[in-house]
Order: C-alpha cells, then sequence, then structure tokens
C-alpha cells in the first residue's frame, strides 16, 4: 500500500475503485491488487476498519479482553490490505456515484472527479432507526455510538445506564461495558415472544453455524450480571434539556428508572444512499424489513460495472462482508481480464462456498430479532424525521391529506430534506405511510436519493480541476 | 457523562470547547472532547430550537453539528482534533457570512 493519498496525488482513472474500508473493502481491495489491479479504496476515517474494526489498527483500549476476540480479528485483514498495493484515501467523502462509473470525492476539502473501470461499493449498514418518545433527548443515543466511542476513544459512561432494543450488539456492548468495570442499570429487550416461533425452524442451522456457540456464552454473562426485563412493549425517554428517566411497560406493568444514558438499538441495515443516488435499483426485503439492493450472484447491481459488497448488499454479518468483498473482486478481475476463466472457475466457487458458511444462522437472527412493528412505526408526538422535527402525527395527518408517499412527503412536510437525507426517517416513514394506506412498503417505495449524498460546498464545486475543453465550453 | 478508561500515555493536544480548555488525545474525533468537556447537547435544532447531542457517532445522522474553527454545521464525531481547534455549541441553522465582493 502506498501512503495515504491526498486529492491533488488522485490519478484521474483507475480500474478499481472501492468505497468504504470496512471488511468487505478491505477484503476486496486486497484481493484485487493481488491479481494485479490497479485499485483505489477510499474510505471516510482516518483509519481502515469501517464501523466493526473501527480503530482496530489504533484502539486506545489497552486491555483486550474487553473488546472480546472477533475485535481484533479485524486487525488480520487492515495487515494484509496495507501489506497490499492498492492505493488507500483516507477522510474521503465520496459525494456522487455516476452510472458510468465517475465518482465525485472529497479529501481535506478538495474535491475531484474519479474515473473508474469497475466499482465495489462497501459502504456498509447503519443502526435502524429506533422512533421511541423522547429518542432525540440529549443522552439517548444508539448502542454503536457508545461502542464506537469506547472502541476509539477508550471512553466509557458514568452514571445510570439503560441499554434498549433487540440484537446481538444490545448484549455485545452489555458485555463489552462490563468487561471494562461498568456498572449498568437494565436491559429492556423488546423482543416479542412471538418472534421464538418464526426463528424456530432456523434453529438448527444456527446451531451449527459460529454465531451459537460466541452468542450463549456472552448472553449468559450478561444475564447474570444485569437486570433483563424481556418482551418490552413500550419505551419513552423523558427529561427537560436532557434525558432524566426511562419508562418501560409491558401489559399492565409499567416502571420508571432514572438514567443518565439509555442507548437504544433494534438492528442494521444497509445505508442505502450512495447505491441509490447512483441509480441501482433496490428492493423491499419483508424479512429483514429493509430495502436490500437488488445483486447477482457476484454483488454486481443493475448497474453494470457497479457491484456491492458486504452488509450494504444484505446483513450477513463482517465475516460474511469480507468474503463478498472477495467474490465482488474476483469478478471484477475477470471482468476486467486480470483473471482467465480457468482461475475464476476455481477461485470464485471457493469464496461462494466461504459466505454461505458465514451465512448459515443468519436466517435465525434475523428471525429472532425482527423488530416489532410497534417500535418501526411510532405514533403521536413521537419524531420521525430527527432533522426537521416531523412527528408520526404530522405524517398520518399529510397521508389522510391525500399525501401518497415518502417523495410527496419531502414536498409537503420537509421529512427527509434535512442534512441526514433520509438516513435516519426514510424507513420509518415508508412504513408509516404504508401502514396508514394499508398498502406494503415495496407498493409504498422509498425517498428518491440523489447526488450529492454527503454534504460538499459551492467552493469545493466550483474549484474542481476542469479540463481545457470543459473551460472552453462556458467562458465566452 | 463519559469518562475515560484509564489507558496508556497517548500524546494530548488542547482544545476549547465553548471557549474551556479541554486535553484531549492527538487525532480524536471533536466528540470526544465535548464530552470531555462534560457536554451532553452540542447544539439546538433550527426548526424548534430543541438540544441535541451526537447519535450514531458514525456521520450518518448529523446531530453532532458544532462550530469548529468559525465554521458551521462541522459533524464533530467525524473532524480529528489539532492543537488549538476552537469548538463551540451550534444555536439553530447556520449563518453564513455576507461575501465581500471586490468591484
Amino acid at each position: 500500500m502506498t501512503a495515504p493519498l491526498a486529492a491533488a496525488a488522485l490519478k484521474d482513472r483507475y480500474q478499481l475503485a472501492i468505497v468504504g474500508a470496512g471488511p468487505a473493502g478491505l477484503a476486496a481491495a486486497t484481493l484485487a491488487a493481488e491479481k494485479g489491479i490497479d485499485t483505489v479504496l477510499f474510505d471516510e476515517q482516518p483509519m481502515p476498519g469501517g464501523q466493526i474494526y473501527r480503530s482496530v489498527g489504533k484502539s486506545p483500549v489497552r486491555d483486550r479482553a474487553i473488546l472480546g476476540e472477533d475485535y481484533w480479528k479485524g486487525g488480520a485483514l487492515v495487515d494484509a490490505f496495507q501489506a497490499s498495493r492498492a492505493a488507500y484515501v483516507p477522510n474521503a467523502t465520496v459525494w456522487q456515484l455516476a452510472p458510468d462509473r465517475e465518482i465525485g470525492v472529497s479529501v481535506g476539502g478538495a474535491a475531484r472527479l474519479v474515473r473508474a473501470d469497475r466499482v465495489i461499493l462497501a459502504t456498509g449498514a447503519m443502526e435502524r432507526p429506533m422512533p421511541i418518545p423522547g429518542w432525540t433527548l440529549p443522552g439517548v443515543m444508539t448502542a454503536g455510538a457508545g461502542q464506537i466511542l469506547l472502541k476509539s476513544m477508550a471512553m466509557v459512561p458514568s452514571g445510570r445506564i439503560v441499554i434498549a432494543g433487540l440484537g446481538p450488539l444490545l448484549y455485545l456492548i452489555a458485555w463489552q461495558y462490563l468487561r471494562a468495570g461498568v456498572k449498568i442499570d437494565a436491559i429492556l429487550e423488546t423482543t416479542p415472544r412471538g418472534n421464538r416461533w418464526g426463528a424456530a425452524a432456523h434453529l438448527p442451522a444456527f446451531l451449527l453455524s459460529p454465531y451459537f456457540a460466541k452468542g450463549r456464552k456472552l448472553l449468559s454473562e450478561v444475564r447474570r450480571r444485569v437486570r433483563v426485563v424481556g418482551m418490552v412493549e413500550d419505551i419513552r425517554a423523558d427529561g427537560g434539556d436532557k434525558l432524566q428517566s426511562v419508562t418501560w411497560a409491558r401489559g399492565a406493568e409499567r416502571e420508571t428508572i432514572p438514567a443518565d444514558l439509555l442507548l437504544l438499538h433494534q438492528g442494521v441495515v444497509p445505508n442505502v444512499n450512495l447505491a441509490m443516488a447512483a441509480g441501482c435499483a433496490h428492493e423491499w426485503d419483508a424479512v429483514q424489513l429493509c430495502f436490500n439492493p437488488v445483486l447477482d450472484a457476484f454483488g454486481e447491481s443493475s448497474i453494470p460495472g457497479i457491484a456491492i459488497a458486504g452488509d450494504g448488499a444484505g446483513i450477513g454479518g463482517a465475516e460474511s462482508a469480507a468474503h463478498r468483498g472477495r467474490l465482488a473482486a474476483i469478478a471484477a478481475a475477470r471482468a476486467l481480464g486480470a483473471v482467465d476463466a480457468t482461475t475464476f472457475g476455481w477461485e470464485a466457487p471457493r469464496h461462494q462456498g466461504q459466505l454461505a458458511r458465514t451465512m448459515r444462522g443468519r436466517a435465525f437472527l434475523d428471525a429472532l430479532f425482527r423488530p416489532p412493528h410497534s417500535f418501526r412505526v411510532p405514533t403521536g408526538d413521537t419524531v420521525v424525521c430527527r432533522c426537521e422535527e416531523v412527528t408520526a402525527a404530522d405524517v398520518v395527518d399529510a397521508v389522510a391529506k391525500g399525501c401518497p408517499g415518502p417523495n410527496q412527503m419531502k414536498a409537503l412536510l420537509r421529512s427527509g430534506m434535512g442534512p441526514c437525507q433520509g438516513r435516519m426517517c426514510g424507513l420509518t416513514v415508508t412504513e408509516t405511510i404504508a401502514a396508514a394506506r394499508n398498502r406494503t412498503p415495496a407498493e409504498i417505495g422509498y425517498y428518491r436519493l440523489r447526488a450529492p449524498v454527503k454534504p460538499i460546498t459551492l467552493a469545493e464545486l466550483a474549484n474542481l480541476p476542469a479540463s481545457p475543453e470543459a473551460v472552453a465550453a462556458v467562458v465566452r | 457523562m463519559f469518562r475515560r478508561l484509564p489507558d496508556g500515555a497517548q500524546s494530548l493536544v488542547t482544545v476549547t470547547v465553548d471557549g474551556r480548555a479541554v486535553r484531549v488525545p492527538a487525532g480524536e474525533m471533536a466528540a470526544g472532547a465535548l464530552y470531555e468537556a462534560g457536554l451532553i447537547a452540542c447544539r439546538t435544532t433550527p426548526v424548534k430550537g430543541k438540544p441535541r447531542g451526537p447519535w450514531c457517532m458514525m456521520g450518518v445522522c448529523f446531530d453532532c453539528l458544532v462550530v469548529i474553527d468559525g465554521m458551521p454545521n462541522r459533524q464533530a464525531c467525524l473532524t480529528p482534533v489539532a492543537e488549538g481547534m476552537r469548538i463551540e455549541r451550534q444555536d439553530g441553522a447556520r449563518t453564513i457570512a455576507p461575501m465581500e465582493i471586490e468591484a
């Protein structure tokens, strides 16, 4: 790997451009570079690792036992990438991907347009919104946010802590906090009883998967040491200028817990903005309850030459992400002529086999941790669009007045028009409209997304290097 | 609200948060400095003036917007600190100073 590149050092064209330095991007870049492909990897963070392996090269957490061995495994992926010949551009925000594979990227306040013969998007996942009353109060954040503060800044919360929601990350962060000496006041689990029936069919595969042994150990350690309330039906956060208490309800039971920090989590979903803005087709997945890209067996999207790998291709976890990255890279290598049909013929199935192994057990997790409808579609004054402060009642009211979908909702209420560009509200708005109109989310659709998918100043755009022809075209 | 685990010596830099000096590890994201300074909320919203703090810590929620070195709408979770950096809470929508246009 060459030293991290600045904007001025970027070439105008690469054979393969990869966006995102999480497990998928790192694995893809490493394999592509091994095959002799001129590869560049863009990433928003200052160090490789994505979110799951964030700061793995330089975590200030000294005690390895706190974060667990799975985290440190990410180090091997980073090391292999850093030993490769792929170009690496950290602190790079990709704000545009055109269907002809022209990439708009901003590095250190300077924008550049870069072309690529093939693109792999590995922009990963983000946490599903969890719109409970009071979720916008300071002192309420995602479980992932708590984990990032721990991994990259060795920071842990003090005061009274409540963790709420469902999904493996809930227990992982609780386990990590306990190991770091943090006291947790309560875990409020929202997994409905009914989920167990849906999950039962997938249990055999789960028992054989790598997730079972790990999960069981984690769960039992946490449950021994923390008060866990199961099958919670309602949660609200209350406070004036910041969080002061968390109230939960289950049937006729109700309790208010004083709290300084509330961590919320109900699974992760693909971060679709760049892929959708590029025009890649997505479809509603009724099991995972999110929009996934339409891909072939090697991750190629509906746009030729643009592939998607990792959790952005569909939630599958970190190890699946690495295998998807390698599959997309070997397919790109074949398309670029860097590997012949024979090599492709025996290498590709190897990665497919590894992927099938790491995907085993995911169906069980998807079913067990299917977030309940009431936590996906809020009511009343609960904020739906955090940026523009649009409530659930506002959305339902607009539907009653004839607003048919999310894109009209944008114009009427400005939901989805704030700085996050619908990342925090898109799924909620789609499902709220679907519920109000008695349609499926597939029928309702999603926000139409466009570049720039991250903010860029006019000055940066104006300073884009322009060819002599481009200048002549506008100068009189 | 957030405290640091005891860790090995890291090189520290001094930044100011609303004028108050805090010492934070070099290269850490500005959001860490906010917590070091004891802040839970870092801004108030443009529409209804409500207090907000960081939500996702990974650059997708845009709730951690602060003014850094005079430039508003900077995401604290994506901006690494540097010696002498000035971090201030952002109240309401960003303001843009009118440009001086030379005749």
